[in-house]
């Protein structure tokens, strides 16, 4: 693929400001806030060409392109969206967004309390699927689209495409749902507690409010980044990617690198530390945790699907174990029982979670058919 | 896999289906019956498939189409949800035949298949010379062929006698001609209609 021809190119993010106050469903109600977003190809004169990407746990608003200070930083689905990509810019107008209680620029723990003129930090309110999806529709509005041709996300992602479906059904008319679940499994949250564990009892973190301190609780972020990435690739991708390589020739016996698996891991992780805020982390695992449509309707899925009016398309992964072809198969059904129109891949991969960021020919074949056959 | 022999099996089962239905096409190849369904009968159709191409194909033609393996059996659909199961040219290729059949008219209040008929006249003429059958019905030889269960429209219906499936209607083609006379030897194609006794 060449560059300079299917890519969205230099890209700006923008700034949307709102002031009608907003009520979390933790019940907290956050005053004014802003959503940090940027947007590829053009609306058409009806504005019926949306496609709204949702972004995973690390992601932000920065989906396709690269930002003049930085043409190496391109946008995290880059390969998915641009001209002449699976989902084309030429025929849709694709917005990415920050969600609230993000680090990239929307309203979230390091943004100032207007309260107290100093970092939200920990008090800032742990926020849902549910609250981000709202804010989303405000920028939406505030962008004249009536209605999403289609809302896109992979794992948690996704579960901000089937919310959309749920909560504004007559304003999205497809959503595709990508490596993703009606809800975690108790080992899934079992993994984000550990997570939050790590970032918790960091020295560092000051119960939230590190930033009046000058620190940042990089060890606790660390290992929760690196406790993620084991999960995100399957066993054998590892095996394959890595196996039991040594880093140098012979065993150190110390507790320094020796194989290639650890100095990957401690590269991610310390990379991730440098750029991802704590304290979004612990408020995105709990959104991750929380999110359970089935939950007000005595855990029946299909129940709580039968608002849906979108036409979905699911896509799981072969080796995802974090976010498994089961978990997928349970949206088909409950969609088929509403007599509602999807479509269901399970992609053959070895890259565990993680596949869906990545081009595979078969899936983005996929992809490209679905959005090819969406109406603007 | 996708229908070897055109689309003629088509009109049959879509005579057999009302407007509006609800449809599972089992092996339901790129879609093409799933499309016509939906085209000319406004039905609410989804088709399974466990190819990776094929599901693509379906994604291009426009249909709802679930990838899952057909050997696993259809767990995930509830107990008479749709109108009409449809297995066209597809029922050869499947290992668990009387575990499939069940589970068609379990999801299903009456189930469509279609299959090449192994008694027909040709078959049995190459057998008696020795060599398996390669017809227009059966177009693979032996060794690639997608084909695991090899049976005649006596089988079948012996079958069904034994489930307690009952045979509701049932049609012979020959080619693209449909047979009146001993259908078991004259017919390369059999379409059936089955249910359960009321």
């Amino acid at each position: 693929m060449n560059k300079a021809t299917n890519s969205v190119g230099e890209v700006a993010p923008q700034r949307a400001h709102f002031d009608t106050p907003l009520a979390l469903a933790g019940g907290a109600v956050l005053p004014a806030f802003d959503l940090v977003y940027e947007t590829y190809g053009e609306p058409n004169a009806a504005r019926s060409n949306a496609v709204l990407v949702c972004h995973a746990l690390s992601g932000n608003h920065h989906v396709a392109g690269w930002h003049a200070d930085n043409p190496k930083n391109l946008g995290w689905w880059d390969n998915l969206v641009g001209p002449g990509k699976p989902l084309d810019t030429r025929k849709f107008f694709v917005v990415g967004v920050n969600n609230l209680g993000g680090c990239f620029g929307s309203t979230g723990p390091i943004s100032d309390n207007p309260a107290t003129g100093k970092p939200w930090g920990a008090d800032f309110p742990v926020v849902t699927v549910e609250d981000w999806v709202a804010a989303q529709a405000r920028l939406a509005d505030r962008l004249g689209i009536d209605s999403w041709a289609a809302v896109i996300g992979g794992s948690l992602g996704g579960m901000q495409a089937m919310q959309w479906a749920l909560e504004y059904p007559e304003r999205i008319r497809h959503s595709l749902v990508i490596a993703s679940a009606p809800k975690l499994t108790a080992q899934n949250i079992a993994f984000n507690e550990v997570a939050r564990q790590a970032i918790l009892t960091d020295p560092d973190f000051h119960g939230g409010h590190y930033y009046e301190h000058g620190v940042v609780p990089a060890r606790g972020l660390r290992l929760a980044r690196m406790l993620g990435h084991i999960t995100y690739l399957s066993d054998d991708q590892m095996a394959e990617k890595f196996g039991r390589r040594l880093r140098q020739e012979d065993l150190q016996f110390s507790y320094d690198v020796d194989f290639e698996i650890e100095s990957y891991l401690r590269y991610q992780g310390d990379k991730f530390a440098g750029f991802f805020d704590a304290n979004t982390y612990l408020i995105t695992t709990k959104a991750l945790d929380y999110f359970d449509p089935a939950r007000d309707y005595g855990g029946n899925l299909a129940a709580a699907l039968a608002r849906a009016r979108a036409k979905f398309l699911v896509v799981s992964f072969s080796t995802d174990w974090r976010f498994a072809p089961e978990r997928s198969r349970e949206i088909v059904y409950g969609l088929v029982h509403n007599g509602l129109d999807v479509s269901y891949a399970e992609v053959e991969s070895i890259a565990g979670h993680d596949s869906f960021l990545l081009d595979d020919p078969h899936y983005h074949a996929l992809m490209r058919a679905y959005f090819e056959g969406i109406r603007t | 896999m996708t229908n070897v022999l055109g689309r003629f099996d088509f009109d049959v089962i879509a005579k057999w289906i009302r407007p509006g239905e609800k449809v599972l096409d089992l092996g339901c190849g790129d879609g093409s019956l799933l499309r016509y369904l939906k085209e000319e009968k406004g039905v609410l159709g989804y088709g399974a498939e466990n190819d990776p191409d094929n599901v693509l194909a379906c994604v291009r033609n426009g249909v709802n189409v679930i990838q899952i393996d057909l050997e696993a059996g259809l767990s995930g659909f509830e107990d008479g949800f749709f109108d009409h199961v449809v297995m066209s040219l597809s029922l050869q290729t499947v290992r668990h035949t009387e575990r499939l059949l069940d589970e068609m008219l379990r999801v299903g209040r009456e189930a469509v298949v279609s299959f090449p008929n192994f008694g027909h006249r040709s078959h049995r003429a190459a057998i008696a010379a020795g060599r398996m059958p390669v017809s227009e019905s059966l177009p693979y030889q032996w060794y690639n062929s997608p084909n695991v269960r090899f049976f005649t429209m006596a089988d079948f219906e012996a079958l069904c006698t034994e489930r307690g499936i009952v045979l509701r209607e049932r049609l012979g083609f020959d080619g693209e001609s449909a047979v009146t006379e001993d259908l078991n030897l004259n017919a390369s194609v059999a379409v059936y209609r089955l249910g359960r006794a009321q």
